[in-house]
């Protein structure tokens, strides 16, 4: 059924076909309106065999869900920024603990300043926590991805937490036409949650151990090794997702041109407008592609390294610093080119919802295109500036 | 008494928490969902491939042993378990008053149907005696160190019966190991009511207070008999009952024998904290109407 | 290298701290009075290892410490109401001063 709606309904209805047990939030903009439609949900009644809790913070809405989790149920969240800074404690452990829990983050800059508006800083900096983490460029992409999102988190092989991550207001509030799911889909798509181990008086097991010396590196590998294998289920479940909704995501990984000099490497909402950009460049005899990262976490190294094998000058568009360094993704992009001798470009842009218009993503891709700028870390769309004392 | 809570444990010879735990445990015959903050109890019993833990188990951090009860307690209703135990939370005196005290309102807040116990021991002993919100005035610690100028900790013990009885839940208690019996009473007692509930457990640590293992049980004992741990019960905001005092003790008797309190009996500001601590004994007296 | 077999997510599995033996912690050790003992099980609830149990024993139901785990920490001696345990010093540590 197609409808305009916006980003956080197309979350909230997703999340309520597939049938949680407990749903647990603390409201912050601007991801509020996702758990307000699914209070709703669960105030009319809309939602079985599921309990909604309002937490006293974010990180009580994490802890909350550890205990959810491992007690068998289904479990999602959504957050922001300092939400979810303030939920990184519980989410290493819970990746720790391998409790599959299914979050949203609608992405938005981190304080000081304080900024309500979008970039990626928030969830960049969870992205050691053992974490699954995918960005998403559109409420089409959003709204389709959450199934899968407890599919793979679910998956046997998998048992880690997914953070589906989509830009703040850009996507959650923004309007869009979407072809909204039905139940039959993912009831076909989408088994009842079936946990390995849970905590039953039954089988009375200990959760959360401590590990000593002996034990503690095993721990991590193991984790290593199923962030590991999720590469293969995710694209498994994005496989099997376009033969039942005929919407291809590809895998980890999409590049619209197979013959680009220049490529934008770019993730979530801003991708559109790159690729937009390219097309028209094409269409000038430019040889411009743009490789768009879904996948962060796992980080799909062997598919960049591949779609850029061709390409000589490389524009990582970075929504998010590593202050003291390059870009976390431009860290990502370079280590999967190692051995290759690119021009690599960091261009850091719409910190804080700064606005990226189109005539500056033209002017980025061009004097990269025509060898005007020099490789390296820059920052675009940003003012002069001086530092001064008040 | 069944196994619920193995030996093996990790455990200092004479520790009172395992005490509170095991007539805990016995009292709801084992059909409980443990959560636990980190501490000495998680530290002594969940050590991977080492749990003493014959009931389920979990331990996620320091700060959130309330909110993770809730959480399993939200799970098993939805998923039409809550039939199977109670879930209750062990949590320590810092885990419970000052880092946790956040997610531990929260589920208070929400009324969950959370037993939470609170094992006193009056400081950070997991870690070596550092001071927490329930650490009593003048006790040493290796964070309020008694030295030339100081007495030890300043601030009163944080009253977190009183707190929590002011979020209205049904059923709040503090209990002592040196009266098991009068734990599995209130254990049982609290169950019954649909809802949360708060037992605090004087809990004797013998490494932090400086005490032996045969000192630990008649010490919990002296500090009821001497009002400075008033055994209590308040039945939805109602107190219903008190341990009453004979021939209420003065609080030097429980104080001397502990190397955490001994440089009171030296120390210039000693007698002016002994005084405040002995008032505070009177104060307990007086509004539960302790003594015979 | 030893195979370090990993529960998922570290879950482990109960009641297997009884693979460690703490009977060796302690330097006394309780010996129960078997005439004086009216297994009252105050010892038994007190215990902090629940390592000492009322037991029959030849027809009489008895207090039995287990030292596989007892870590001589005197507790039950300080609630025995009978008077029937004493503490013991074990043999390693009866050591003779100059």
């Amino acid at each position: 059924m197609r409808k305009v709606v916006r980003g956080f309904y197309a979350i909230a209805h997703a999340v309520k076909l597939c049938k949680p047990n407990v749903i647990c939030a603390y409201p912050i903009t601007p991801q509020t309106e996702i758990v307000e439609n699914l209070a709703a949900m669960h105030a009319e009644g809309e939602l079985e065999n599921c309990e909604y809790i309002t937490a006293e913070s974010e990180f009580g809405a994490a802890s909350i869900l550890v205990g959810a989790s491992a007690a068998g149920a289904r479990t999602f969240t959504a957050t922001s920024s300092q939400g979810l800074i303030l939920m990184s404690e519980v989410l290493y452990n819970a990746a720790g603990m391998r409790l599959p829990i299914v979050m949203v983050v609608a992405n938005r800059a981190l304080s000081a300043p304080l900024s309500i508006w979008n970039d990626h800083q928030d969830s960049m900096a969870m992205r050691d926590a053992g974490i699954i983490q995918v960005y998403v460029e559109n409420n089409q992409e959003a709204h389709d991805l959450v199934p899968v999102a407890f599919r793979v988190a679910e998956d046997k092989r998998v048992m880690l937490p997914f953070m589906l991550c989509m830009d703040g207001f850009k996507l959650t509030h923004a309007y869009e036409p979407i072809e909204l799911l039905e139940q039959e889909i993912i009831d076909a798509f989408l088994p009842p949650y079936d946990p390995p181990v849970k905590m039953t008086t039954k089988k009375p097991l200990t959760f959360g151990a401590y590990a000593p010396p002996p034990y503690y590196m095993e721990f991590r590998a193991i984790m290593h090794d199923a962030m590991e294998r999720a590469r293969k289920v995710i694209e498994e479940a994005m496989k099997e997702w376009s033969s039942i909704t005929g919407r291809d995501y590809g895998g980890h990984t999409f590049t619209d041109y197979d013959e680009a000099e220049v490529a934008v490497v770019a993730m979530g909402s801003i991708v559109s407008m790159a690729r937009d950009v390219a097309e028209e460049m094409r269409k000038e005899g430019k040889k411009v592609g743009v490789l768009k990262i879904r996948t962060f976490r796992p980080f799909p190294a062997d598919e960049v390294r591949k779609a850029l094998e061709n390409v000589d000058k490389v524009i990582v568009l970075e929504r998010a610093l590593s202050l003291g360094s390059d870009g976390p993704l431009t860290l990502e992009v370079k280590s999967a080119l190692y051995g290759t001798s690119k021009e690599i470009h960091t261009v850091v842009v719409g910190l804080g919802g700064r606005d990226v218009p189109r005539d500056l993503m033209v002017k980025i891709i061009s004097e990269v295109y025509e060898g005007k700028v020099k490789p390296g870390f820059r920052f675009e769309g940003i003012h002069e500036y001086e530092e001064v004392i008040p | 008494m069944s196994e619920y809570f193995a030996p093996g444990h990790g455990a200092c010879p004479g520790c009172g928490l395992t005490i509170a735990v095991r007539n805990t445990l016995e009292a709801l015959e084992g059909k409980v969902f443990v959560s636990n903050s980190t501490g000495c109890l998680e530290i002594i019993s969940s050590m991977y491939n080492r749990s003493a833990w014959g009931v389920p188990y979990i331990h996620s951090l320091f700060e959130n042993a309330g909110a993770v009860a809730a959480g399993i307690e939200a799970a098993l209703k939805a998923l039409g378990r809550k039939d199977e135990g109670h879930v209750v939370v062990f949590a320590g005196d810092g885990a419970t008053a000052d880092i946790g005290i956040g997610t531990l309102s929260g589920m208070f807040d929400r009324n969950h149907d959370v037993l939470y116990i609170c094992l006193d021991n009056e400081a950070y002993q997991n870690t070596g005696n550092q001071q927490s919100g329930l650490t009593p005035p003048g006790a040493n610690t290796t964070t309020t160190p008694a030295g030339k100028i100081m007495p030890g900790k300043l601030g009163r013990k944080k009253d977190m019966v009183s707190i929590a009885v002011a979020h209205g839940i049904p059923y709040v208690a503090s209990a002592s190991v040196a009266f098991p019996m009068d734990i599995r009473r209130k254990v049982k007692r609290a169950v019954e009511f649909e809802g949360a509930k708060y037992i605090q457990i004087h809990c004797p640590c013998v490494t932090g207070w400086g005490i032996q293992g045969k000192d630990a049980v008649p010490l919990a004992r002296l500090a009821v008999e001497t009002a400075l741990y008033p055994i209590v019960e308040f039945e939805n905001g109602e107190l219903v009952k008190v341990r009453k005092i004979k021939d209420r003790k003065p609080v030097e008797e429980y104080l001397k024998p502990q190397r955490r309190f001994r440089h009171l009996f030296r120390h210039p500001e000693g007698k002016k904290i002994l005084e405040m601590i002995q008032k505070i004994a009177d104060e307990n007296a007086k509004r539960y109407n302790l003594d015979i | 290298m030893v195979k370090v077999k990993i529960g998922l997510g570290g879950v482990t599995e109960p009641l297997v701290s009884k693979n460690m033996k703490t009977g060796d912690w302690g330097t006394e050790y309780p010996v129960v009075d078997e005439e004086k003992c009216t297994a009252c099980k105050n010892c038994e609830i007190y215990c902090p290892d629940g390592c000492i149990k009322v037991v029959e024993k030849e027809g009489k139901k008895v207090a039995v410490p287990d030292y596989d785990y007892c870590k001589g920490c005197w507790v039950c001696f300080t609630v025995c109401p009978a008077d029937a345990i004493k503490m013991e010093v074990k043999e390693l540590y009866k050591v003779e001063v100059c």
